[in-house]
């Protein structure tokens, strides 16, 4: 897996976020952490509930407006003040709660904020459902409920979606907030599959997850957060599971006492 | 290879019953179906109990649906724009008092102003009027929509609110005066005798109707062939045609065969130098004006709502504000264009209620909120948001409206036509969700 090839890091990051901090009434949510993501890399982001995690990458996603800090995506400074500004860097995320409206069927979903209109400008239901088979068949062949609102899914089923939607517009940086917590083992395995698969396309992924074998087994370097501050960011390779654990629960540096 | 639409699905249970087997094969909502059997007995009910009772059923004749027909319009419209704010889980209860508040701006504007400034009853007056109250209902509307989504103030306040505020407005405005004559040409738009189309411009609306209907199926037949989905089979694809086309032509039998009064007809003879023969002359009324206005909105609603990327997102936010907020969508503006479209349907109903009244009062309108939100969640529109469609909410128009002419008819006195009305308002709600339940 990760530990087959080494990652090229001498090139300019696909990501660099810097010295990123947003608060909530007084809450340093994330308090001055950088990371960054190189092509075809897989960044575990670890820490307790509450550590930060999520509310960094939503920021990188559009979701929250950073009190301060630089995003660079290419290396050049970009502007994400919205879902969409994420979306037009190629940045797509897909997110712990799916973030699927329920009353609507699969092909809406996979498309909502970008559908496919017919020269007239009306949505064109059939040619997006069309594209939907044509992915599910790639990523999920079981899938058939093509017609009914994603409410009638299983939670493999919806968690296809919420990935097809990501990966279906050609992403770049792939944001994935614990992309296998509500799946069974059969469908864990398939979330891994397909993370090696767009890893070796070069799509840069952050991966936040709480279960550090995930971690060890399919992340190039991890950055721990606890209490909003970044403890550190190593490559998984150097590291035992201890010292990662170490990180996260006592916010020290692997080999220190 | 899929050959039936669902038939691949494993998770579609095996059809038996040949009901079941109809509705699968044309893929009828089974809602829809409900309710028009609903409306079937109320009419069938009122009509028989009328017979029956008073010795005259009253309910099934073409005068009485005509009827009902133009009194439908002005709910009707508005509770197209009711689905929208319904489906994003907000409410408004200011639409009665922004009716009234438009139609007085409408009066003002026509009797008081214009006429000072191009001449009484002078050909452009009617659509300054018109617009004027179009305007007016859409930026009152924006307003609601504003305060609700940029200043986080629920719906539920600031339409409570709307409903007190655009009532008094409405009478500061006019001084508390009724303001009437209204312009004859605007009158139309309330459908009287000279406000419907005839006999031929009805069939002419029929037709078209029939063609759409036939070219709806033949193209998504084509539709479905080009993208190699399942098709319906060809006979549910006649059925539906067939049931369609019929429909319509029986509509314009039905208005048609409703004729104008002696008295009108005297009059309009007289007029127009006609003699009237020795049987009598026999013009048809045709389509109310108001109705066509209804049907139009009712299209281009569902159009809207259903092919439109405006109505997707309606159903989104409806269905998860969170995640259509994700998805790039302006949650906040889209707020504001609901509340102001629903202003603009009030503006529209304004012009109609109060063409039809002849005059702009201060409390036209009054608990119009109440009959167009009971028609939305009749008509199967969910409170808890994601769900509704226009025909529903119209359809849930038509049987509030049913309700309260048939018990008019058949001499029920004001007190039992509330409780009756309430009651079904929330025995509708209680059959939806057990039918929700169970179709899950």
């Amino acid at each position: 897996m990760s530990t087959s090839k080494t990652i090229d890091r001498s090139g300019t990051p696909l990501v660099d976020m810097r010295d990123i901090c947003i608060s909530f009434g007084g809450v340093h949510a994330v308090d001055h952490v950088s990371v960054d993501l190189y092509p075809g890399e897989v960044v575990g982001l670890l820490g307790h509930n509450g550590a930060g995690k999520s509310t960094l990458i939503k920021i990188l996603s559009g979701a929250y407006a950073m009190d301060s800090g630089e995003i660079y995506v290419d290396g050049e400074n970009a502007t994400i003040n919205n879902p969409r500004d994420a979306r037009s860097y190629n940045i797509e995320t897909i997110y712990q709660t799916l973030a699927l409206a329920d009353n609507l069927d699969a092909a809406s979903n996979l498309f909502l904020g970008r559908e496919l209109v017919s020269p007239l400008g009306f949505v064109n239901d059939d040619a997006m459902e069309a594209e939907t088979r044509k992915i599910m068949a790639r990523l999920n062949p079981n899938f058939k409920k093509f017609k009914d609102p994603v409410s009638a899914l299983s939670g493999g089923q919806r968690q296809s979606v919420a990935i097809a939607r990501a990966v279906y517009f050609n992403a770049r940086i792939l944001i994935m907030d614990e992309p296998t917590a509500a799946l069974g083992p059969h469908e864990t395995q398939m979330v891994s599959e397909l993370i090696t698969q767009l890893k070796a396309e070069g799509i840069g992924i952050f991966l936040i997850s709480h279960d550090i074998h995930d971690v060890m087994e399919l992340c190039d370097r991890a950055s721990v957060m606890k209490n909003g501050k970044l403890v550190g960011t190593v490559d998984v390779d150097d590291v035992s599971d201890d010292d990662l654990l170490g990180m996260i629960i006592l916010g020290k540096q692997p080999g220190e006492a | 290879m899929t050959d039936m639409s669902n038939s691949g699905d494993p998770a579609t249970p095996t059809i038996k019953s040949p009901v079941a087997r109809f509705i699968h094969a044309t893929e009828l909502d089974t809602r829809l179906l409900g309710m028009l059997g609903a409306l079937a007995l109320i009419w069938i009910g009122f009509h028989v109990y009328g017979a029956v009772v008073n010795g005259f059923g009253a309910f099934l004749t073409p005068r009485n649906l005509w009827n009902l027909s133009v009194q439908t319009s002005s709910i009707g419209i508005m509770a197209c724009g009711m689905v929208l704010v319904i489906v994003t889980r907000h409410i408004d209860l200011s639409v009665g008092s922004v009716l009234g508040f438009c139609a007085i701006i409408m009066g003002v504007t026509q009797v008081w102003l214009l006429p000072q400034l191009v001449g009484l009853e002078h050909w452009s007056i009617w659509i300054i009027a018109v617009i004027v109250g179009l305007i007016t209902g859409t930026l009152v509307g924006a307003f609601h929509g504003y305060l609700i989504a940029y200043h986080s103030i629920p719906a539920f306040i600031v339409t409570l609110g709307g409903l007190l505020a655009w009532r008094g407005a409405g009478f500061l405005v006019a001084r508390g005066e009724t303001i009437s004559p209204v312009d004859s040409t605007f009158r139309l738009l309330g459908g009287t005798a000279d406000g419907a189309i005839g006999a031929t411009g009805s069939w002419i609306v029929g037709l078209v109707g029939v063609v759409a209907v036939v070219a709806s199926v033949i193209l998504g037949r084509r539709q479905r062939i080009t993208h190699g989905f399942g098709l319906r089979p060809v006979w549910a694809d006649w059925f539906i045609a067939l049931v369609g086309s019929a429909t319509m032509i029986g509509a314009v039998l039905l208005v048609n065969s409703y004729y104008w009064p002696r008295g009108i007809v005297r009059r309009y003879a007289a007029e127009n130098n006609i003699t009237i023969p020795q049987e009598g002359l026999f013009i048809s009324y045709g389509f109310a004006i108001p109705v066509l206005i209804l049907l139009a909105v009712g299209i281009i609603m569902t159009l809207v709502m259903s092919r439109t990327r405006f109505g997707r997102y309606v159903y989104a936010i409806g269905g998860n504000p969170e995640a259509a907020a994700l998805a790039g969508i302006n949650t906040k503006w889209m707020t504001v264009k609901i509340f102001a479209l629903m202003g603009f349907l009030a503006g529209l109903s304004a012009a109609v209620a109060s063409a039809r009244l002849g005059s702009a009062t201060n409390a036209l309108g009054t608990l119009d909120e109440l009959y167009v939100i009971a028609a939305a969640v009749i008509g199967g529109t969910s409170l808890a948001g994601g769900v509704g469609t226009i025909y529903g909410a119209i359809l849930g128009a038509v049987v509030m409206q049913s309700l309260q002419t048939g018990m008019v008819l058949i001499g029920f006195d004001a007190a039992i036509q509330q409780i009756v009305v309430g009651s079904v308002l929330v025995l509708a709600v209680y059959l939806d969700n057990l039918y929700r339940r169970t179709s899950k």
